[in-house]
């Protein structure tokens, strides 16, 4: 049931707003959300928005994982073969 | 921006680096658990088990809100579709659950009124349209539905729509995660924390069970490099012997979740003890409608005879639920039970862990 994707808020009326879902228009509820604005990614569930995306951490968060994922497969030289 | 980052946490040479150095770190064999059915579809839809090494379990718990419903709960929906002047709204899979009798869906062939919704607020329109009739709308899920259905329950009080009227059966997680520590057959090593239930909750709401049982748990995103990271770190605190209560989906969870949500799920639920199929009794692991918004339980308002509810014979649901089995040792599954005629909910829902394996391991069959 949830949507694991983000969508982003294109229109806002009120306690309503209009999010694209891959180029398709959808209603969705703003009321469990703290001050959305237009352009917000929001994941949504069962037709409200419950979290906006925090796009500097998105980013940030995103940097951080190449680069310890980079140094630790570095350092994986002998292949663990055990592991198959 | 967001889509340009979806295809990154989406990046097979991420993913790669990440399997390497889970492979780098693990030694001991471990048992790892999901307890989100989306977790559940991402996983095997990206074939992350197969990526693994075969010492690493990745088990399914009882993360699908329709399969860990209990078949009282069911039977009392299938009830209520039966009295007269009422419209039954629910999200789709349920209407499929076979009852100890019937299933929403016969009862929809047999001429009752019962209609799949996307949204609890559907449902309150069906009730302002349809004022002569009681809507019940069917209130399954955990933390991550639980507000939406609040806030739909408090539209209806401000709207004066007094003929919605909800069924309350919802779970939450952070109890059930306490009763799946105490099942001697399941030794979980670590836990992957559902997305979207923290989401709601914050990486916080799971401290106290934390502190109680010291087990690995990382809240962990869908997308591929999100499952890899978490489970990379789970590894990396049981080989260490350190066990954390860890967030690697920082982009949408935060320490203290979504207050605004709880605050309005907390207006109009309380805690209640509830049952689980395949775990029985947990303390505390249930929602109910608080007294002041009586008016709207459908409990209250419509009681219904319930059948002594029977648990569909074969079905190894139970088990399933609790990692204890998987799908190939139950003996109906992919000869009686098949998404076409599923015989138990987890073969239902398309977060079911039966309808997972059937779905993306053709190869898997009864023994
Ligand atoms: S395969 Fe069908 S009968 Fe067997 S446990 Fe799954 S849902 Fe139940």
């Amino acid at each position: 049931m949830c949507l694991a994707i983000p969508s982003r808020i294109t229109e806002i009326n009120e306690n309503m707003g209009v999010i694209d879902v891959v180029g398709v228009q959808r209603e969705v509820s703003l009321l469990l959300v703290e001050n959305p604005q237009v352009g917000d990614w929001v994941i949504v569930h069962a037709g409200f928005a419950i979290q906006i995306i925090d796009e500097a951490t998105a980013q940030e968060s995103l940097r951080y994982l190449r680069e310890a994922a980079q140094l630790l497969a570095e350092n994986d030289d002998s292949g663990t073969a055990a592991n198959g | 921006m967001p889509l340009k980052h979806q295809r990154e946490y989406r990046d097979p040479h991420l993913s790669r680096q990440l399997i390497q150095a889970i492979k780098h770190t693990h030694v001991r064999p471990v048992k790892l658990m999901e307890v989100c059915g989306t977790h559940t579809m991402s996983i095997f839809r990206h074939g992350i088990r197969d990526v693994l090494p075969e010492t690493i379990h990745l088990l399914s718990g009882p993360g699908c809100p329709v399969c860990v419903t209990a078949q009282p709960e069911i039977d009392a929906f299938i009830a209520y579709a039966r009295v007269e002047d009422t419209i039954v709204t629910t999200f789709g899979d349920l209407i499929r659950v076979p009852g100890t009798e019937s299933s929403l869906q016969k009862e929809n062939a047999a001429g009752r009124d019962v209609r799949i919704v996307y949204s609890a607020f559907d449902a309150l329109k069906i009730a302002q349209a349809n004022p002569d009739k009681r809507v019940v709308f069917l209130g399954v899920g955990f933390e991550t539905t639980a507000p939406t259905i609040a806030a739909a329950i408090l539209a209806a009080c401000e709207m004066k729509v007094p003929n919605f009227l909800v069924a309350c059966a919802h779970k939450t997680v952070p109890a059930a995660l306490e009763a799946l520590m105490t099942i001697e057959q399941v030794q979980i090593s670590g836990f992957l924390l559902p997305g979207h239930v923290s989401v709601i909750l914050g990486r916080q709401a799971y401290q106290p069970f934390f502190d109680r049982y010291q087990v690995p748990s990382v809240v962990a995103g869908f997308e591929p490099t999100d499952i890899l990271e978490a489970v990379r770190r789970l590894v990396d605190q049981i080989e260490k012997g350190q066990p954390q209560l860890d967030n690697a989906y920082i982009r949408a969870v935060s320490e203290e979740g979504n207050p605004k949500a709880r605050a309005v799920m907390d207006t109009v639920f309380e805690p209640v003890d509830a049952v689980f199929r395949g775990i029985g009794l947990i303390p505390g692991s249930g929602l109910r409608i608080r007294p002041a918004f009586a008016a709207h339980d459908a409990a209250i308002q419509i009681p219904v005879k319930v059948p002594v509810s029977k648990e569909p014979a074969g079905c190894a649901c139970g088990d399933i639920l609790t990692g204890a089995k998987t799908p190939p040792e139950c003996r109906l599954f992919r000869r009686a039970c098949t998404p076409e005629n599923p015989i138990g909910p987890c073969m239902v829902s398309s977060e079911g862990t039966c309808a997972a394996y059937y779905r993306f391991h053709p190869q898997t069959t009864t023994r």
